[in-house]
């Protein structure tokens, strides 16, 4: 429960709202509860005499007590209640704004349906705090004290004997509701299992037919979906118990008050009116009994909520910017590698103490065998992930003493995998720079040789790319994030491989176009050919997270190691080739 | 950034409460779990008429034991109204759970059904569907047809016993004060009309305002990376507050209508009671009424006014269901574009001088007539290896698509040993390909569940035989976990080429008759890339392959080249015919080997 005091500053925001929900909250309850009381004098009224008039005034009486009280019951929700959805809102905004701070390796740890769970399901728990969590205790302390208070008026002993109901109602509501929320909890978990593995079904659903799984994945799921059901069954056993339970228990109360009240009657130690009043009054206290479980539910859901979005708001980003204020200066692009280790998982090291220098306008080339590190390598510039020993520096500055977003202005990736986002050809294109004029964007798409393509699109540009970029060939989409990156107009480019999916053609003109964009430009290019590196400055070749050779194209040829054994493997294809 | 898009999307249904043609469809599903729906009707109808006789009983206690000081019989009747009490306890709870039973029991088979059915649904169907709207339609939209059969549907024909059992008793006690009574009710409707209008839109509002929101959240969520490299953070955030934002205000208004509704209800009924209090009060100042009548009468008011708020909560639930089934029902009813034969039709019969693999006068489209592939004939025999090449975009995975029937050509056929695909049994064809390609999916899982996909009863041996056949074994050994390393969502935290690997030892483990290289190896280093094609073509020794590359040097071991531009085939033959025939591939040929135009 401590943890709902972590709402304490998101509500400070809306202190007036709270502060008049408030006192219309009290008003309400308090002419409601006088609604009851002009029935007893009607009905008392009644049964000694009473003429037309004062009957119509007791009935003007009983609507103007609901008119008024109605109109504090209005303003009691739309401030309470409305002040829980803005606050919903501010937290919705602010857990957004703290996961785009998140590096690569919090989306490696974290599913995206946990993530979307806690954005969704635990805000909404949490919510129910602000909005009925608020209101329903104001409600049901002020009415139990007003009604209990007119009762005790009435009827002391009859009173005590009602209120002996309490105690059963509010601790079968509370028992109630723990197990409900243990259930829920238990079928939550399994219909996140269940979640899960239809979308990873429906996200590989091409994987799953070429290797006809169909019915294994049917048997998979049948096998979740029994389970999550059996869950729900033994939920709806006691679901199905409490509102009849409640009725009855009411009931009950109905029949003491006859009863009791019945008796006090014939003794003549109550009046009829006393008696309708009662029961009015019963009526009123039920909903407040009845509420104080519920809600005691519902604070400790919306508590635990509240700790698993704090866990993620406390999570400290693992690469933060640098307080330095973002000096609109192009980098030269010089960049340096001083020792640089780096490691995924704290255990295995997936680059060595890496040290080398790049001079700005350089080119250089990285090759190296799968899972070398190259991607691991570049991932540092644009800080994806920060070195765990050493430090890389850009124009003689740190990375991590850089402003974020200037560094990664300054750098223009490509990375491997070419995520797209589903929407238009264009969008995906300006994407880092919205600001692009459309012949900036068509000179990139004609660098990338994009634009014929497009050309060929039904509608050019404005063409749907589907999710993930589904709907475009491979080289298409290596050559769409390569446009997205030139257009930034980087001081630094990086080409991840970029090419691999394009023919030698395009390839080759790509190349041409690109090193006319290059110059001036600091440049990676990462690749298995030697046919792409060769022309580079310096190449780099790693192994096993360590750099083993570098040196340029012919320095390295005389060295005689892994790069002159590539060059030899692929001139002896080049060779086999020729001569068949 | 697609909001546009999405809205029109998530607009496509939310129709009317009640459609006669979805209903009976509805119905029909229920199946044998109509029994327990009638049988919680009966009790529903015994319980609400149990609930109803508390204030009669008051009544009577009232005006016969009460008035005439009798308190013998006072016990009787308040043991007779604790007993009926509870037998509305045991009918209502027993209502409630056979309700819910059936309500679960007709979900799971629903559920079921939706998810067997996407396991059925062809390829064009995923193309055109993103995931997210798919996993609504196995979540949410079965959940809401859980709302209507396990508590909705029932609990609709309750509230409308409940209100005409009502009337009933009241015109039996009095008819005049009913009438009274019960003229208040056009108000009632009125008020209740006004506000189911107005919330229903709202409804269907918050409903695509959230499909909008949760939509832009994951796909920022999977992207994130790309967000961050191109500085999107602060443009994407600005655009998550303005959906965010939308979604309360549309909140707002929903609470400012229930905050007028519920104390509208509420004055309605102060009203009923008032004209109880003016009417009855004068009624019985002439001795047309007892006190009895009275008190039951304003019990009854405040039973009425119940059903009446919840009906108006029934209707949203009903109209909601309605709409979540009409979109099941359109996946359930989504024709299978690409329909499977039954292996019981299917004779293996192999002409035997019919080639593997024939395209013949193949043309195909994705979308209307923008051909992808126009009028490509070409055949493959047993044991041949034959390698497409061609500029990005030319159409080569599409061929690898076809032959793998994700979608069916519009015209021309594909025959495999002489006979069309479409006869054959699509596991029987899909057996026989082994593909490794361009774009790789993994599963999370661990990696030796990855490796096993396609053949699950593969022992270790195997498993660990295969990787080491493609290299695979160098990274997997080094793993903490070895091959029971967990692999993440899309195997985020593999290199681009280790993911390759997994692939290939996937595809490998099944041995397949033909094996489709789509540049399966671009993102591999040449020395593991020879490797494992030495390796391949020892294990599948004489076994026929596909091999789709940019680098020429990948095809040599290739029996012979096709090569395609722009959807058509335009060269095919052996290296040395089409280098003689001094077309495309003659000019590819020399562009990579750096032998200039000129030569
Ligand atoms: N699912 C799809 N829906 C619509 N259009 C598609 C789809 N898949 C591919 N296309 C289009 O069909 C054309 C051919 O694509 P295909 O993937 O066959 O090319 P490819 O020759 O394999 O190219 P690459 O070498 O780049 O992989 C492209 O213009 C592409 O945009
Ligand atoms: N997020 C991660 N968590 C744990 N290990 C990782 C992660 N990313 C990469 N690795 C591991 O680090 C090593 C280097 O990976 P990296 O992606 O840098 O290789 P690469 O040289 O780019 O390979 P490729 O040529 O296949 O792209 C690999 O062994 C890989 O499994
Ligand atoms: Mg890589």
């Amino acid at each position: 429960m401590k943890s709902l005091r972590l709402l304490i500053p998101y509500l400070k925001v809306y202190r007036r709202e709270i502060t008049w929900g408030c006192i219309a909250a009290l008003i309400s309850t308090a002419l409601y509860a006088l609604a009851p009381w002009a029935l007893k004098l009607a009905v008392d009224d009644l049964q000694t005499g009473i003429s037309a008039r004062q009957l119509a005034y007791y009935a003007g009486l009983f609507v103007g007590l609901a008119a008024v009280g109605g109109v504090f019951r209005y303003a009691m929700r739309m401030w309470l209640i409305g002040m829980s959805r803005k606050v919903e809102q501010d937290l919705r905004d602010r857990i957004f704004g703290h996961l785009q701070k998140q590096p690569a390796s919090f989306y490696n740890q974290n599913r995206t349906g946990d993530l979307m769970s806690r954005m969704t399901n635990d805000l909404d728990n949490v919510r129910n705090v602000l909005g009925p969590g608020f209101m329903y205790p104001i409600e049901t302390i002020s009415t139990a004290v007003f009604s209990i208070a007119m009762m005790l008026w009435i009827s002391p002993t009859l009173t005590l004997i009602t209120l002996l109901l309490a105690p059963p109602v509010s601790y079968s509501v509370f028992k109630l509701g723990r197990v409900t929320h243990k259930l829920t909890t238990r079928i939550q978990e399994q219909y996140s299992r269940l979640s899960d593995q239809a979308q990873e079904n429906l996200s590989g659903a091409r994987v799953v037919r070429a290797y006809s799984q169909e019915e294994r994945e049917l048997a998979k799921f049948d096998q979740l979906n029994q389970e999550y059901v059996r869950r729900n069954l033994s939920m709806t056993r006691v679901q199905a118990l409490f509102f009849p339970l409640m009725g009855f228990l009411f009931e009950i109360g109905a029949a003491i008050i006859l009863l009791v009240g019945g008796l006090g009657i014939i003794r003549g130690s109550l009046s009829l009116g006393d008696f309708v009043a009662f029961v009015g009054y019963l009526g009123m206290l039920a909903w407040p009994m009845i509420a104080v479980g519920w809600v005691a539910n519902l604070l400790q859901r919306g508590a635990a909520s509240m700790v698993r979005i704090q866990n993620l708001l406390d999570t400290e980003p693992e690469i933060v910017s640098s307080s330095q204020p973002s000096s609109a200066r192009a980098s030269a692009g010089e960049i340096v590698f001083e020792n640089v280790s780096v490691s995924h998982d704290g255990v295995r090291e997936a680059l060595q103490d890496v040290s080398f220098k790049v001079r700005p306008g350089e080119t250089i080339a990285i090759v190296g065998r799968t899972g070398s590190g190259k991607s691991t390598l570049v991932g540092l510039l644009p800080r994806l992930i920060d070195p765990s020993k050493g430090r890389v520096l850009i124009d003689g500055v740190a990375t991590n003493e850089w402003n974020l977003d200037e560094l990664r202005k300054q750098v223009g990736m490509v990375p491997q995998d070419a995520f797209l986002f589903s929407s238009t050809v264009k969008e995906n294109l300006t994407f880092g720079a919205p600001e692009a004029s459309e012949t900036e964007m068509l000179e990139a798409a004609s660098i990338s040789r994009i634009d014929k393509d497009v050309a060929q699109f039904a509608d050019g540009y404005e063409t749907m790319v589907g999710e993930r970029g589904l709907t475009l060939s491979g080289g298409q989409k290596g050559r769409l994030t390569l446009a997205r990156a030139l257009v930034r107009d980087p001081s630094i480019l990086i080409l991840d491989d970029a090419l691999s999916a394009v023919d030698t053609h395009t390839e080759e003109e790509i190349l041409r176009g690109l090193r006319e964009f290059m110059k001036g430009r600091t440049s990676i290019l990462i690749a298995h050919r030697v046919s792409t590196v060769r022309d580079a400055d310096c190449i780099y070749v790693l192994d096993q997270g360590r750099i083993v050779e570098s040196g340029t194209h012919e320095e390295l040829i005389a060295l005689g190691g892994y790069y002159a054994d590539l060059d030899h493997r692929q001139s002896l294809e080049q060779e086999l080739e020729m001569e068949s | 950034m697609s909001a546009k898009r999405k809205q029109v999307e998530e607009q496509d249904v939310l129709g009317k409460a009640y459609d006669s043609k979805l209903a009976r469809r509805l119905w029909g599903y229920v199946g044998d779990q109509k029994k327990k729906l009638f049988a919680s009707v009966g009790l529903l109808l015994l319980g609400a008429t149990a609930e109803l006789a508390g204030p009669w009983l008051s009544k009577i206690a009232i005006d016969r034991y009460i008035v005439d000081k009798d308190v013998s019989g006072l016990y009787k009747i308040v043991i007779i109204f604790v007993i009926v009490s509870a037998l509305a306890l045991a009918l209502r709870w027993s209502q409630s759970y056979l309700t819910g039973e059936a309500g679960q029991i007709i979900m799971y088979r629903m559920r079921r059904d939706v998810f067997e059915k996407m396991q059925r649904l062809s390829i064009p169907y995923f193309d055109r569907n993103p995931v997210g709207k798919l996993m609504t339609r196995v979540t949410s939209d079965v959940q809401a047809l859980y709302e209507l059969f396990g508590s909705g549907m029932v609990a609709i024909f309750g509230d409308i016993f409940t209100l005409i059992g009502i009337t009933a008793v009241m015109f039996a006690i009095n008819w005049k004060l009913a009438l009274l009574t019960l003229s208040v009710i056009p108000i009632l409707l009125l008020v209740t009309f006004a506000f189911r209008k107005r919330v229903r839109d709202l409804y269907r509002k918050t409903r695509s305002q959230i499909a909008n929101l949760n939509g832009y959240l994951q796909e920022n969520i999977i992207g994130m990376r790309v967000v961050q490299l191109f500085g999107r953070e602060r443009a994407n955030h600005e655009r998550f507050k303005s959906l965010s934002g939308d979604l309360k205000q549309t909140y707002l208004k929903t609470i400012f209508n229930y905050a007028l509704f519920f104390p509208a209800v509420e004055l309605v009924s102060a009203l009923a009671v008032a004209i109880i209090i003016w009417g009855g009060g004068s009624m019985m100042l002439t001795g047309a009424v007892t006190v009895g009548t009275l008190v039951a009468f304003i019990q009854y008011v405040e039973r009425f006014y119940r059903p009446v708020r919840d009906l108006a909560e029934k209707y949203n639930i009903l109209q909601a269901a309605m709409a979540a089934s009409e979109r099941v029902f359109q996946v359930l009813d989504h024709p299978i574009e690409v329909p499977d034969t039954s292996a019981l039709d299917y004779v293996e019969k192999t002409e035997v001088d019919a080639p593997l693999i024939e395209f013949r006068n193949v043309w195909f489209a994705y979308r209307g007539d923008e051909w992808v592939l126009k009028d490509v004939s070409f055949d493959i025999r047993e044991g041949e290896s034959v390698a497409v090449v061609g500029a990005t975009g030319a159409g080569k995975t599409t061929i690898i698509s076809l032959l793998q029937r994700f979608y069916d050509v519009q015209q021309g056929e594909i025959l495999l040993h002489g006979r069309n695909i479409r006869e054959i049994p699509l596991q029987e064809l899909r057996a026989m390909l082994g593909l490794v390609l361009q774009d790789v999916f993994v599963f999370a899982g661990t990696i030796a569940e990855n490796i096993r996909y396609g053949k699950a009863d593969a022992s270790d041996e195997e498993v660990r035989e295969t990787s080491e056949l493609v290299l695979a074994n160098r990274f997997i050994e080094k793993l903490p976990g070895k091959y029971a390393e967990p692999v993440v969502e899309r195997g985020a935290t593999l290199s681009t080429g280790q993911r390759q690997l997994l692939a290939f030892a996937r595809a490998l483990l099944c041995r397949p008759k033909i094996l489709v290289l789509d540049e399966a190896t671009a993102s591999i280093d040449t020395e593991t890339e020879q490797t494992i094609q030495e390796a391949i073509s020892r294990v599948l020794e004489g076994r026929t392959s596909i091999i789709i590359a940019h680098r020429l040097s990948t095809i040599q071991r290739c029996n012979r080249i096709l090569v395609l531009h722009h959807g058509v085939l335009r060269e095919q033959g052996t290296h040395e015919e089409l280098l003689a025939q001094g077309g495309i591939y003659h000019r590819l040929y020399q562009l990579q080997f750096g032998l200039g135009e000129a030569a």
